[in-house]
């Protein structure tokens, strides 16, 4: 039976002994990934984190890490648009220093130092089980107690037809302070499948900004594990933009009285793409607040899924949770699929879902026409207007003004 | 400037205008009175193109050209504004951009160059003096969060910046204390001239006292029932519409 795992397993058993870090972990993160396959790789396995989002075209992929790259590496990364901020640049997979601006202190990689972190569930989730088995390199980023270590910017490039599984490790020690902009992006019919563990020690603030840029035939996977503890900020933000495919998930487990996260993301979309961004938070003390507002502009016959769980445990009194998924359909054919799951064992809390789903509004058209604005460009001034927004939940300027431009290059492109 | 004849008009099944006919000449300002229900939004949303509408009869021309034919856009870059009874607020829209988009389209339409941000910055500042509006309206989006006074205001912002030639105020007087009536009037009075129309609709004469018509005219049901001068406005406010459409009847 194809499950598509067997030419990943065939690599790994071809690897054996030479990937770094515990090689036990390993083979028990092949076993699992045996077993499971890609997600909707079959038509008989049904999972249910995986309902809207079928990996079979990944499965139907053939991809060749090892053969040349087919794009310079400076080229990819040039077009990017990069913060002046210090970068750690992954080019295929591969911790590249000559394109790197290495942050100061605190930074190791996974190549050297492997640490696979103890919050991943490979056992549970295939594509982590895909990543723990053939994971080479990553970045790994310690800031020290008190310390704010500013904003570092986490690149990964593709060059070619590969499959790349970085394995990154963010932790902030009591009371530090960063901001991570993870841009990837790419040319070729690649695959990215990423696992990040972070912990956000007491106080201690994250902010997280992914832009997801990737080549129109590529497929991007992300899983992110996070855990807050008592008084720590997880301020997250995801803007999808490219990718054949695309699925960004998500875990936090506030641990500590009065931990916060923001899942917050906008997701454009157009021609087929999909793109499927997936949240668990765990409230675990009491306290906490989530916040999580989730945008989608879908054109064409694209598709956008938000699937956003929030468990409350018994202890989590006085916990706060909201979720808003909202799309703006530009065509027909374009689809949302959106499933909230609240599960709450606490008797005092607050927990709130909703979701809208739209055209553009007929008044809001008719007022900007009758000032003699023409159709396509009403309808580019209210899309635009919706993104604006949607970006709002991004603090910083000037991310925020990096990220209008990527938007306004991607509506650039649907234009052309 | 406007002919209308024999105009009608229904939203769904439900007919609202059954035969209007009225001219507006050049340099003429025009009242439309009536009581609620009688027809005068719909003539202002018709003449300016709303899709919600259906046309069943009559024609319109503007200038000698059919304006049924032309599509909102098209409309106001021929020369004609709807100053919105509610403004519909736009969230995320800089109302800068926003109404430099809408003056650089018409200029564009009629072979013009564009306006840079600097040139049209310049434009917008003299007339939000003008019209007493704090400069920060500019920068702000799109009648969001405004006040009622404020919204009117913006609406006749709108009108002197793209300077149309036949405005269709539709009771820009509403809900305005007697300063901002006199600010709206002031507005479309700068414009006044022989290239300049207006048609007022209103449910009060008080507009009208600083706003003086050439013509009033009473609409009911859906038609014209009487045209008459300024006089006739100050008639109205005093026996009212009732005895008017009994008589007509």
């Amino acid at each position: 039976m194809n499950t598509g795992a067997t030419g990943f397993l065939q690599r790994y058993e071809g690897l054996a002994g030479r990937l770094p870090g515990d090689s036990a972990l390993r083979s028990a993160a092949a076993a699992a990934f045996k077993t499971s396959g890609l997600p909707g790789g079959t038509q008989q396995r049904r999972i249910e984190a995986w309902k809207y989002t079928s990996l079979r075209p990944v499965a139907e992929a053939d991809f060749q890490p090892d053969s040349a790259p087919r794009h310079e590496a400076e080229t990819v990364l040039a077009e990017l648009l990069l913060l002046d901020a210090p970068r750690v640049v992954f080019a295929d997979g591969t911790l590249r220093t000559d394109l790197s601006v290495m942050p100061p202190a605190g930074f190791a990689c996974f190549a050297d130092q492997p640490d696979f972190g103890t919050l991943s569930w490979p056992d549970r989730e295939p594509m982590v089980a895909l990543n723990t088995m053939l994971a080479r390199d990553g970045a790994a980023l310690h800031v020290p107690a008190g310390f704010d270590a500013g904003v570092v910017q986490l690149v990964s490039i593709a060059t070619g037809d590969g499959d790349f599984h970085p394995r990154h490790s963010i932790r902030l020690a009591k009371g530090a302070t960063l901001t991570i902009v993870e841009i990837s992006a790419g040319k070729g019919r690649y695959l990215l499948n990423t696992v990040a563990e972070i912990h956000v020690a007491e106080g201690a603030y994250l902010t997280h900004i992914r832009l997801q840029d990737e080549a129109a035939t590529a497929f991007h996977v992300s899983t992110t594990y996070a855990d807050v503890a008592t008084g720590g900020t997880y301020d997250s933000f995801t803007l999808n933009l490219g990718a054949r495919l695309s699925r960004t998930e998500v875990r936090v487990q506030l641990s500590g009285s009065g931990a916060m996260v923001h899942l917050n993301a906008a997701q454009i979309l157009a021609g087929s793409q999909h793109a499927d961004f997936t949240t668990v938070v765990g409230h675990a003390a009491p306290g906490c607040s989530s916040r999580q507002t989730v945008k989608n502009v879908l054109a064409g016959r694209s598709r956008g899924v938000f699937q956003g769980k929030i468990e409350v445990a018994r202890i989590a009194q006085k916990t706060d949770g909201y979720q808003m998924n909202q799309a703006l359909l530009l065509s027909p054919y374009a689809e949302i699929d959106c499933k909230p799951e609240l599960e709450i064992f606490a008797d005092d809390v607050k927990c709130s879902h909703g979701a809208t789903v739209g055209e553009l509004d007929a008044e809001q058209m008719f007022y900007l026409r009758s000032r003699g604005i023409p159709d396509t460009e009403a309808r580019s001034i209210l899309v635009r207007a919706f993104l604006a927004e949607a970006l709002d939940a991004v603090a910083d300027e000037t991310i925020r003004n990096r990220l209008e431009t990527a938007v306004e290059q991607w509506w650039e492109r649907q234009k052309a | 400037m406007l002919e209308i004849k024999g105009l009608t008009a229904s939203i769904g099944d439900k007919p609202i205008l059954n035969g209007v006919d009225l001219t507006v000449p050049p340099g003429e300002v025009h009242a439309i009175m009536g009581p609620n229900g009688a027809g005068k939004s719909t003539l202002g949303y018709v003449l300016s193109g709303r899709e919600d509408y259906t046309v069943t009869g009559g024609t319109v021309t503007f200038n000698g050209i059919d304006l049924l034919d032309m599509e909102p856009e098209q409309r106001a870059a021929a020369g004609l504004f709807l100053a919105f009874q509610a403004p519909v607020e736009l969230p995320g829209v800089n109302n800068a951009n926003f109404l430099r988009t809408a003056l650089n389209a018409i200029r564009r339409a009629h072979g013009e160059s564009e306006l840079d941000a600097v040139q049209f910055l310049k434009l917008a500042r003299a007339e939000s003096k003008r019209l007493h509006m704090p400069d920060d309206m500019l920068k702000r989006n799109v009648n969001v969060g405004f006040s009622g006074g404020e919204k009117k205001r913006n609406e006749v912002l709108q009108m002197a910046i793209l300077r149309p030639k036949l405005a269709i105020l539709d009771e820009t007087d509403s809900g305005l204390d007697i300063d901002a009536l006199k600010i709206v009037a002031d507005g479309v009075n700068a414009l006044r001239g022989p290239e300049f129309s207006a048609l007022v609709i209103t449910h009060h004469q008080r507009l009208l006292d600083y706003l003086v018509p050439h013509r009033v005219h009473v609409l009911a049901n859906g038609r014209i029932l009487r045209s008459g001068g300024p006089e006739l406005a100050k008639e109205l406010e005093k026996s009212g519409y009732a005895g008017m459409i009994a008589e007509a009847a």
